[in-house]
């Protein structure tokens, strides 16, 4: 380890590195004994030097931030280790020294945008206190400078901006507030802990963009902490992989991301979908069980348990040592200089059950719209309404899986819950299977929910917590009398347990005793219950870790091979789109911009907004990034209550050009079967 | 308070375990010893709470008469372990009845929307323009006193705050994914309400109730105390204050039913601030 | 900004109408005969007097023209006469309206002036002396009565200890100031007598406690609370990770966020003070509002019920509008029109 860390900082050309961390461990001291939540991290950062920190939650690299910022409070305690900054340790200064370092130093930016803010204070009093607190600037001074920074953030109108309140801006604009705040101070280390998590993919583009800007020009030295891989790459030099409270890989992405020696790293690359490659089989290589328990870790290596590589060598704790000049690995199997095998993928399928028979449209959607009216503000006040769906022609043919995407506010969930009718439609028609439920009543309704079904985004707010997992499950099966009496029913519920993946005892727990990736395999479960042929996921894997996501989408995929089920899979994240769906329709504030098959939108995006969304999502790939062609998207989408003229993406579109502002573009077929709504398709 | 802890995020741990479990069982038994005390007055007290000596008048507390005699003789102790009778009664029968009341027009009036909840929420404005006190005293003169008569209106100012209560609870559990989740698989409006809804409304509705009762039983003390509770002699907290409240130097005659209420009061509160803790369990004991 | 007021203000005067309607309803459905009570049961025995009792107060006329009438009135700010008194309403309410004023006006900024502090202590200091003194106050605030507090006062530090004056406005040996606005505290300071002065406001330490106490329960309360929860947020984390004083941080911070739900309790307060000064009153013999209320409630004085309705109303309508628009002001997020 000290070896690989000289070997770094002679690199660097700097004896010393800015940050030194050594053996850090901090515990929460709760009443149930210590949750060793960092138990023994160790690394180094030289000044200017970015690092990304990766994990999935719970791995202990956003306790690890809070540490160095010295954040936490009881029950949180260091309990070990030392944070060398400058030759200081950050562990043993009392709260005035703290005080002194935190913001003018070492800066921190958080995960939330929208709560980072103090809501009743203006934007200019809350950036220069920052910058007046260290005593460096006058508050006139530190004034104009927060106008500039502001600028340089790419704040519009800054010189206006500085003095609104929070709640006028954007999640994206107030983490744009959030960096200028950070590096105010001119700090040596910004620590950037998920800053784009809360973010849709343009605007994370845009804020990544950013930080490396900030670390090119000013030589801000960044910790850029995140769940996602691809983020990290985007714009890291070097990353640590943490896993149950300890680093258990370091290298450079290029490295590590390619030839992973720890097979935690390799798991969590093979888990996630990639956007820049078409899978030959949906499923996706996941690895078993739940991360430990952090009040009692594993003896030996801590990922053991969920090993796909594991040797009996694995019941002793290995250390983090060299495997080369810049990586090391915490792995018995690697230290001896072996790579990890490529994960075995089972032999793709041919399809045949889908492409044999001739489709037939399960659901028709025409020219569908939903506009909410909103309360006036003053009783003579125009009515205004949101349009969160306008217009919208949408087919899903039988046992075809279609991908619905865009960012949020375009009408996504407003569109699954017309379709499924828990709202009623403004205008247009719905037809499933071939009977017209536009307007129908919940009462003529219910015969066909029996076919069409949904499975919710929020595991925890989806499932009724009154509720035992057999009531949720018994009660569709006897509404819909599928089953006779309990005793059948309570024989179908475990079948249903058994199909997805749970064991029949859940059937007397709550809620709230499983996890997240649990209770949304009970939500399947309960989507399934009444034996639909239609399900409608909204958004069934955004709340979930990157493992438990693999996890999720291959049972829908084996449920759907089984169960000859369709599906409109709802989701923001392209690259699970991509491999799930057999065709995508992507949705801009309330309209499609294009429908394509998977494989060919993402060939050949003709929109340009298809084109920006898929150069937008980072790839786990150095190498693979740097020939992309990135095309960046301008500001932020409008509102839905007061959609532009004509095309509406126009305004950030771009090529667009007078044209696009008279005349709103049809959805018109473009080339193979793709469907797109622009006047200058396929231009960029 | 130590250096090392900035800002408090959350209560030690000892602290934490007395609020969570501590005093809302002190509440629970306080409680419990005054509805004992209520249901078994006839054999525990050593008096009839009537019965006057005049020629025992204004003792101070000895062997005794624990707690010393009013101004006719009478035991303090006998009258104020009977007075729970009729203040834990009429407590009870108000926020119950107030409750149960305000709860179901609440949540019909959520449920139907329109004009009459428009109209609903208009009349608990109504009600709300008057401190509750003052309307119950106009009321409760105009009916004449009795205990019956000023729960009556007592009633007519305490269903309003369940009304709005039960309306939120209703349109928050509607909008929430596990109610949607029930709508899509074809549940009706019935088994919704009944299944999904109620079930998860009830909690701060039971917290609601429980503080509430100590601030009807405040209530119905003050209206007694100014003359408009009970028929004298009837044992009573309020007008056994008002009783002794112009005797300063025989403390203990308005001293110990002051002393009831604030218990009993109390007791709620303890009770009310640990169902809510147990209910949230976000909110880390605050 | 001005039409918000404006409308507001407007929806207020209904309010206010139907509110002396309601009113005016339940008492004249009720059993109570305003006649017989206020002139005693011999006078009630002669049928002839009654009848002339009644005409004279408007008691014989149809409900809607008596209503009517009352309206009528209203417009000209005429209260009517008083059952009772046979004074015109308007001259009691004026008498006795100082006294209540001088005193829930101390008794409001003591519990504001107290209480905040004390709940912004005892949330930056949980679990410290000061966090148990802040609970202990708040639980004996919202759990004691009014009237038995007053009593346990008046016992204590007027019968054992004798520090406090007795119950009333003045020592009876003091002479009352020369009337201008009618608060003690005022007229006395502004004729010079300084002796009337500090024996006012010696009188009014108690009752003032007294009064202020269940209000003082109340934002105490409200105050920790919602420091805790503000303290808790996000941006008091950012403002921390800035390096910000931790004064500045509680004060500058989180106060002005915690300072939100303490501003809504003001039409609870206003009521809690209105309540508690009917106890308070009685037994401090404290010649106010509250005790003329009270008896104009026991004895079914329809004139001065109805007047008292009426103001009570209008305050309250005020108080809360007064709340809404010092909301907005401290939350930008409120839109201002």
């Amino acid at each position: 380890m000290q070896e690989a860390a000289d070997l770094e900082a002679a690199k660097q050309g700097d004896a010393e590195p800015l940050l030194r961390v050594r053996d850090l461990r901090t515990w929460f001291l709760t009443d149930a004994g210590p949750v060793r939540a960092v138990d023994g991290v160790s690394f180094d950062l030289a000044a200017g030097e970015t690092l990304g920190i990766v994990g999935e939650s719970g791995s202990g690299k956003s306790v690890c931030a809070k540490t160095i910022m010295r954040l936490l409070d009881p029950p949180a305690k260091i309990v070990g280790g030392s944070i060398e900054f400058r030759g200081r340790d950050l562990a043993k200064l009392d709260e005035e020294e703290v005080r002194a370092v935190r913001g003018r130093e070492i800066a921190m930016v958080f995960q939330d945008p929208m709560t980072s803010l103090n809501p009743v204070l203006r934007i200019a009093k809350q950036l220069v206190e920052a910058m007046t607190a260290h005593g460096r600037f006058t508050a006139a001074a530190a004034r104009t400078r927060a106008i500039d920074l502001l600028r340089r953030m790419g704040v519009a109108s800054a010189q206006a901006a500085v003095d609104r309140y929070p709640h006028q801006f954007s999640g994206g604009m107030r983490q744009r507030v959030m960096l200028a705040m950070g590096v105010s101070n001119e700090p040596a280390l910004l620590i950037a802990d998920e800053p784009t998590t809360a973010l849709d993919v343009t605007i994370q583009a845009q804020i990544l963009e950013l930080l490396r800007g900030l670390n090119a020009d000013l030589g801000t030295a960044v910790i850029l902490i995140s769940h996602d891989l691809g983020v990290i790459a985007n714009v890291c030099a070097r990353i640590l992989v943490m896993y149950a409270g300890e680093v258990v890989e370091e290298g450079a992405p290029e490295d590590l991301l390619t030839d992973p020696r720890h097979p935690y790293t390799w798991a969590l690359l093979h888990a996630a979908p990639r956007i820049d490659a078409e899978a030959e089989d949906r499923r996706l290589v996941t690895i078993e069980g739940q991360p430990p328990d952090p009040r009692a870790w594993p003896e030996g290596c801590r990922f053991r348990a969920r090993c796909p590589f594991a040797i009996d060598k694995c019941a002793e704790h290995p250390d983090l040592l060299p495997i080369d000049a810049t990586r090391a690995s915490r792995c018995w199997v690697t230290q001896a200089g072996g790579a990890l095998h490529e994960p075995v993928r089972p032999q793709p399928q041919a399809r045949d059950a889908a492409t044999a028979v001739a489709p037939q449209p399960l659901l028709e959607v025409r020219g569908l719209s939903k506009h909410f009216p909103l309360p006036r503000e003053t009783l003579f006040a125009e009515q205004r309404v949101l349009r969160a769906v306008d217009g919208v022609d949408l087919d899903v043919m039988a046992g075809e899986t279609v991908g619905l995407v865009g960012e949020s506010g375009c009408g996504k969930s407003t569109l699954a819950r017309l379709v499924t009718r828990l709202h009623e439609p403004t205008g247009g028609s719905i037809r499933f299977a071939g009977s017209d439920i536009t307007h129908a009543t919940q009462a003529e309704i219910r015969p066909l929910r029996r076919r069409m079904q949904m499975i919710f985004q929020d595991p925890y707010a989806s499932l009724n917590p009154r509720m035992t997992v057999g009531e949720i499950l018994t009660g569709p099966l006897l509404l819909h009398r599928i089953v006779d009496g309990q005793a059948a029913a309570r024989t179908r519920v475990e079948e249903l347990l058994g199909l997805v993946g749970l064991p029949r005892q859940s059937m007397q727990r709550f809620p709230h005793e499983f996890s997240g990736g649990q209770r949304q395999r009970i939500s399947i479960a309960r989507a399934l219950a009444l034996g639909p042929d239609f399900v409608v996921a909204d958004e069934p894997i955004s709340a979930l870790d990157v493992n438990i996501q693999a996890q999720i989408i291959n049972l829908m995929v084996d449920l759907q091979e089984r169960l000859g089920l369709t599906y409109l899979f709802i989701a923001h994240d392209l690259a699970v789109v991509r491999h799930v769906c057999d065709r995508i329709v992507v949705l801009y504030l309330g309209k499609v911009m294009e429908i394509g098959r998977a494989a060919d939108l993402f060939a050949r995006p003709l929109h340009p907004y298809t084109r920006t969304l898929i150069s937008a999502a980072p790839v786990p790939d150095p190498r693979v990034e740097r020939t992309r062609r990135h095309v960046p998207l301008k500001g932020e989408p409008p509102s839905a209550m007061n959609p532009p003229s004509g095309c509406r993406f126009r305004t950030r579109c771009p090529v667009a050009e007078e044209r696009c502002a008279v005349e709103m573009p049809p959805l018109l077929p473009a080339a193979d079967g793709q469907l797109v709504a622009c006047h200058f398709p396929g231009r960029i | 308070m130590s250096d090392v802890v900035i800002l408090p995020a959350m209560a030690s741990p000892r602290a934490r375990r007395v609020r969570r479990y501590g005093l809302p069982i002190l509440g629970a038994g306080i409680i419990l010893a005054w509805a004992l005390a209520a249901t078994f007055a006839p054999w525990i007290c050593p008096y009839d709470p009537n019965f006057v000596d005049v020629a025992q008048r204004l003792r101070p507390p000895s062997a005794a008469n624990w707690l010393g005699t009013d101004a006719l003789g009478r035991d303090v102790l006998t009258r104020v372990i009977y007075g729970a009778r009729t203040s834990l009664s009429v407590g009870l029968i108000v926020v119950l009845l107030g409750g149960a009341f305000g709860t179901l027009l609440g949540a019909a009036a959520a449920y139907v929307r329109g004009w009459a909840e428009e109209a609903l929420m208009r009349a608990t404005d109504l009600v709300f323009c008057f401190p509750p006190i003052i309307l119950a005293m106009a009321i409760a003169a105009a009916l004449g006193i009795g205990a019956v008569n000023t729960a009556i209106a007592m009633l007519v100012v305490w269903w309003p705050k369940f009304a709005r209560l039960a309306r939120s609870l209703v349109i928050t559990q509607r909008s929430m994914e596990y109610v949607e989740a029930a709508q899509s698989i074809g549940f009706g409006p019935g088994h919704i309400l009944v299944r999904q809804i109620i079930p998860n409304a009830v909690g701060p509705l039971v917290v609601l109730v429980t503080l509430d009762l100590g601030n009807a039983i405040l209530v119905f003390a003050g209206l007694s105390f100014l003359g408009l509770g009970v028929v004298p002699p009837t044992p009573e907290w309020g007008a056994m204050v008002a009783e002794g409240r112009e005797l300063v130097q025989q403390w203990w005659v308005a001293t110990f039913p002051g002393l009831a209420i604030l218990t009993v009061v109390m007791g709620f509160n303890f009770m009310g601030d640990g169902f809510r803790d147990w209910l949230d369990p976000h909110a880390r004991s605050r | 900004m001005i039409r918000y007021v404006g409308s507001r203000l407007l929806t207020s005067v209904v309010m206010v109408l139907l509110s002396t309607l309601v009113i005016f309803l339940i008492a004249n459905t009720v059993p109570g005969d305003p006649a017989l009570v206020a002139m005693g049961d011999m006078a009630a025995s002669d049928p002839a007097q009654v009848k002339a009792f009644r005409a004279e107060y408007g008691l014989d006329l149809p409900l809607w023209e008596q209503y009517g009438l009352f309206l009528q009135r209203l417009v000209h700010g005429d209260l009517g006469i008083s059952i009772s008194s046979r004074r015109p309403v308007l001259d009691d309410i004026v008498d006795y309206a100082p006294a209540t004023l001088e005193l829930a006006t101390i008794a409001f900024i003591l519990s504001i002036v107290v209480g905040l502090p004390l709940g912004v202590l005892a949330a930056v200091r949980r679990d410290s002396w000061i966090d148990h003194v802040a609970r202990a106050v708040s639980l004996i605030g919202v759990s004691a009565p009014t009237f038995w507090l007053a009593f346990i006062m008046l016992a204590i530090f007027y019968g054992q200890l004798d520090w406090a004056p007795g119950p009333g406005r003045l020592d009876p040996v003091s002479f009352p100031p020369d009337r201008i606005t009618g608060l003690l505290l005022i007229d006395t300071a502004l004729q010079g007598d300084w002796a009337t002065f500090h024996d006012a406001a010696a009188h009014l330490v108690l009752p003032s406690i007294v009064l202020a106490m269940a209000t003082l329960g109340l934002v105490t309360r409200t105050t920790r609370a919602a420091m805790l929860e503000a303290l808790s947020q996000d941006y008091v984390r950012v403002a921390r990770a800035k390096g910000l004083r931790r004064r500045v941080i509680v004060n500058g911070h989180a106060l002005p966020n915690a300072l939100l739900p303490v501003v809504t309790l003001g039409g609870l307060a206003y009521a809690n003070l209105l309540a508690g000064a009917v106890m308070t009153e009685t037994v401090f013999s404290w010649p106010g509002l509250g005790r003329y209320t009270f008896r104009s409630a026991v004895t079914v004085d329809f004139p001065a019920i109805m007047a008292i309705t009426a103001i009570v109303a209008a305050v309250f309508v005020l108080v809360n509008l007064a709340v809404d628009l010092s909301y907005a002001m401290l939350d930008p997020r409120v839109t201002k029109r």
